[in-house]
């Protein structure tokens, strides 16, 4: 299959940018396989344990761009204890050692330490990026060794990091000669930052693009920063409160006016509904607009902003919007995307909570619509009927219904046949959220018509190993199964364990599954590491075949078990 | 002893126990976070569950009921809502901070129709709460000294401070007054002139 030099396929798969499509050729025949092997520049790993930082580097000696994901995503509504694992130290170490070129770090859900921010900065002298999503284990000391010393960082992305604030300089640590900024977003710090380093810092990027400012930013500085940054593209306001004063309210309306490209917008952290309107010059240009983090807003004002956002193609908001509220999106903005409703109040009942009412009106107002979190007090079986019909084209559908097994209240009926629905009528769909009172009829409908799902979260739901043999059985594409309180058991685990080989994961608390189930799967599958957790009876456990098992996550792996699990972890 | 358990089934005390709910419903057992305990997975259908088994008329009474004296325990049940610990953490905080920076406090007058609120952080001392006060429900609260209260006037300007007592405003100094007073209420009469005159 020789009929071009090296350098000509190089240049051909140059064009290949999703991470399957280069997998797919280098399995074409070994110069394929050797040609993409040296030029592929981004990794992506869904599971830090399924391969070791060594083998990676070994595979893929040029790479630049390295992606990886640690725990699993239940960990972000604390069902995995902490120090779980999922430590980047390694990768980093590692990588060190072996001289790689990185350029570019992108984290989520891992346990990131000072030391190996530390390390990072001073390894990798081309480092232009690091994004961290939902990580933890660091200051803002490990901020300010990357700051000090990344002499050509574009992009430092923090987004929902639970961050130890030293209340250092940190920003002060960017030297005058960094002037490479492309995109600062340190939102989730809680803590003081100096005001005037970071006026500094923003007037020296010229191509700063993104900003997101956190909650230590009063308005005044946010003022004076946009007027250093007028290209701005996203921006993150911080603190927007201040007290109706005239003077500074007129200053940031005609800032504002002067940022002509800003297309995103999000934080609000606090805001004091005088200062609102001075957007509005701005909103009729947005196309995401992120408001969930912004309790403070009243309905009515919120209604009054929407109004002005008539090229939203993303929104994220607080369920205080109301469903009339949800209305008047739907009226406003067509060209809506994607769509998040947040719960203002988690364990309030009916307090401000949006229902079927607000769905079933943005879609029909919203027919692009195609992808949805949406946190709500109740569903009918009707409402999911319509919306199935009027938004075929749902990728991620994802409905939470605060209370977790409620029926439909008109019906009292499961909501079995809304759900098959949805998955009927979106054969696109590749990521789906159940909740509500289901029975194991949804997971029928699931098995036969969801041939795109790759990830599926369960919880409180079914009523036999059945359902989850449907989707075993069903869903050829699976990637990620993740089921809580469900009567699921060693039936449903046993039947083809094969499948789990095709699967990144599979977590499965508070079911049926015993420890002698598991202990059965992890001797069938040799390269399926089975992780039983643990945290309670530690001492009692282990030696009853028959008892279930509280949590378990399974995945695959090439590496075996991991060296570095806890002792509350256990892998068979 | 033993005969003592045995008296105690006998009476079928849980026919007379005093529930919420229709009678002929039973209470939702199970109330701790699911997660904790290897066998019970799924306490929130059980209880629907329990409350369909009956005939069809009872289940929406039944749905009503257990939404009613529900909610507290589906509010432990652990990582639901599936809501990031992180936004959780964004909001919390939020009501403290709120509260800190008010001090509005409730006033009553005995014989007013409704109450009023004030901010006692807008005044420096005494004499400008008191006079706010006097303007406020047009009444006169006479000259204050140590030992003999309010003199000269029906009314008795009081406060309700942190352990839930009664106190005379103005015995304590100002900082510690606006600390622990909780809220005001202007006493008349009797009740009044009791409060000030300690013979």
């Amino acid at each position: 299959m020789n009929y071009f030099p090296d350098e000509v396929l190089e240049h051909v798969f140059d064009f290949l940018t999703s991470h399957r499509d280069r997998n797919a050729v280098s399995l074409v025949c070994k110069s394929w396989f050797k040609v993409e092997k040296w030029s592929r520049r981004r990794v992506f790993v869904g599971n830090c344990y399924a391969i070791s930082p060594e083998r990676l580097i070994a595979r893929f000696p040029r790479v630049r761009v390295l992606t990886l994901k640690g725990k699993p995503h239940f960990a972000d509504f604390n069902l995995v204890p902490p120090d779980w694992g999922g430590f980047v130290y390694p990768w980093i170490e590692a990588m060190a050692k072996s001289n790689i070129g990185l350029e570019e770090l992108r984290l989520k859900r891992m346990v990131v330490s000072n030391e190996g921010l530390e390390l990072l900065a001073r390894s990798f002298v081309n480092f232009k990026s690091l994004v961290l999503v939902s990580c933890e284990g660091f200051t803002t000391d490990g901020l300010a060794a990357v700051a000090a010393n990344c002499r050509f960082l574009r992009e430092l992305d923090l987004q929902e990091n639970e961050v130890e604030d030293r209340k250092g300089q940190w920003l002060s640590c960017f030297p005058d000669s960094c002037t490479s900024l492309v995109s600062l977003n340190f939102a989730c710090l809680k803590g003081e930052v100096n005001l005037t380093a970071l006026e500094r810092l923003v007037a020296r990027c010229p191509n700063l693009k993104s900003l997101r400012l956190n909650r230590a930013v009063p308005l005044d500085a946010l003022q004076r920063i946009l007027m250093h940054a007028p290209q701005l593209v996203d921006l993150g306001t911080g603190s927007y409160v201040h007290d109706p004063d005239a003077e500074t309210v007129n200053k940031l309306i005609s800032t504002f006016q002067k940022c002509k490209s800003i297309r995103s917008m999000s934080g609000f952290l606090e805001v004091a509904p005088l200062c609102l309107p001075a957007i509005y010059p701005i909103c009729s240009n947005l196309t995401s607009l992120n408001l969930s983090y912004a309790p403070g807003i009243h309905g009515d004002e919120l209604i009054k902003l929407i109004h002005h956002c008539r090229k939203l193609q993303r929104l994220w908001i607080l369920d205080c919007i109301g469903d009339k509220g949800l209305g008047v999106v739907a009226c406003t903005c067509k060209e809506l995307q994607e769509l998040r409703v947040f719960p203002s109040d988690p364990f309030g009942v009916g307090n401000a909570a949006v229902t079927e009412e607000g769905l079933v009106a943005i879609s029909f107002g919203c027919p692009k619509l195609h992808s949805l979190l949406y946190f709500c007090q109740q569903m009918t079986n009707a409402a999911l009927i319509t919306v199935a019909k009027n938004c075929p084209n749902f990728t991620r559908f994802r409905l939470c219904i605060l209370d977790a097994t409620k029926a439909d209240p008109v019906t009292m009926q499961p909501l079995d046949e809304g759900f098959g629905a949805i998955v009927q009528s979106c054969k696109g769909l590749r990521r789906l959220s159940l909740s509500g009172l289901l029975t194991d009829q949804v997971f029928l409908y699931i098995g036969m018509y969801a041939e795109q799902l790759e990830m599926l979260s369960i919880a409180f739901a079914g009523d036999s190993d059945k359902g989850m043999l449907y989707v075993l059985n069903g869903c050829k594409k699976l990637r990620k199964l993740e089921i809580r309180d469900c009567p699921f058991g060693n039936v449903a685990l046993l039947t083809d364990v094969g499948k789990y080989e095709t699967m990144r994961s599979l977590w499965m608390s508070s079911c049926e599954v015993t420890l002698g189930g598991c202990k059965v799967l992890a001797e069938k599958m040799p390269r399926i590491n089975v992780e039983i957790i643990n945290e309670y009876d530690q001492m009692e456990f282990g030696f009853d075949d028959r008892q279930k098992v509280d949590k378990m996550f399974l995945y695959r792996t090439l590496v075996g078990p991991r060296k570095d699990a806890p002792h509350f972890v256990w892998t068979l | 002893m033993e005969n003592k358990v045995i008296y105690e089934k006998d009476l079928n005390l849980e026919a007379t126990e005093l529930r919420l709910g229709l009678p002929g419903t039973k209470k939702p057992e199970k109330q701790a976070p699911p997660s904790l305990k290897t066998s019970n997975k799924r306490p929130l259908p059980d209880m629907n569950e329990e409350s369909g088994s009956g005939n069809n008329s009872s289940v929406s009474d039944d749905g009503k009921s257990h939404r009613e004296t529900a909610p507290a325990p589906k509010a432990q049940v652990v990582g639901w809502p599936p809501v990031r610990s992180y936004r959780k953490s964004c909001f919390q905080p939020k009501k403290t901070e709120a509260e800190e920076g008010r001090t509005y406090l409730k006033v009553s007058m005995d014989g007013a129709p409704y109450l009023r609120k004030i901010d006692l952080k807008v005044y420096n001392g005494y004499p400008e709460l008191l006079k706010a006060l006097e303007e406020m429900f047009k009444f006169s609260v006479g000259q204050y000294s140590e030992r003999e209260g309010y003199n000269g006037s029906e009314y008795a300007p009081t406060y309700e401070d942190k352990d839930g007592d009664w106190m005379l405003v103005g015995d304590v100094p100002w900082n510690m007054f606006i600390s622990s007073c909780k809220r005001l209420r202007i006493m008349k009469g009797s009740e009044a002139r009791g409060l000030g005159c300690f013979l």
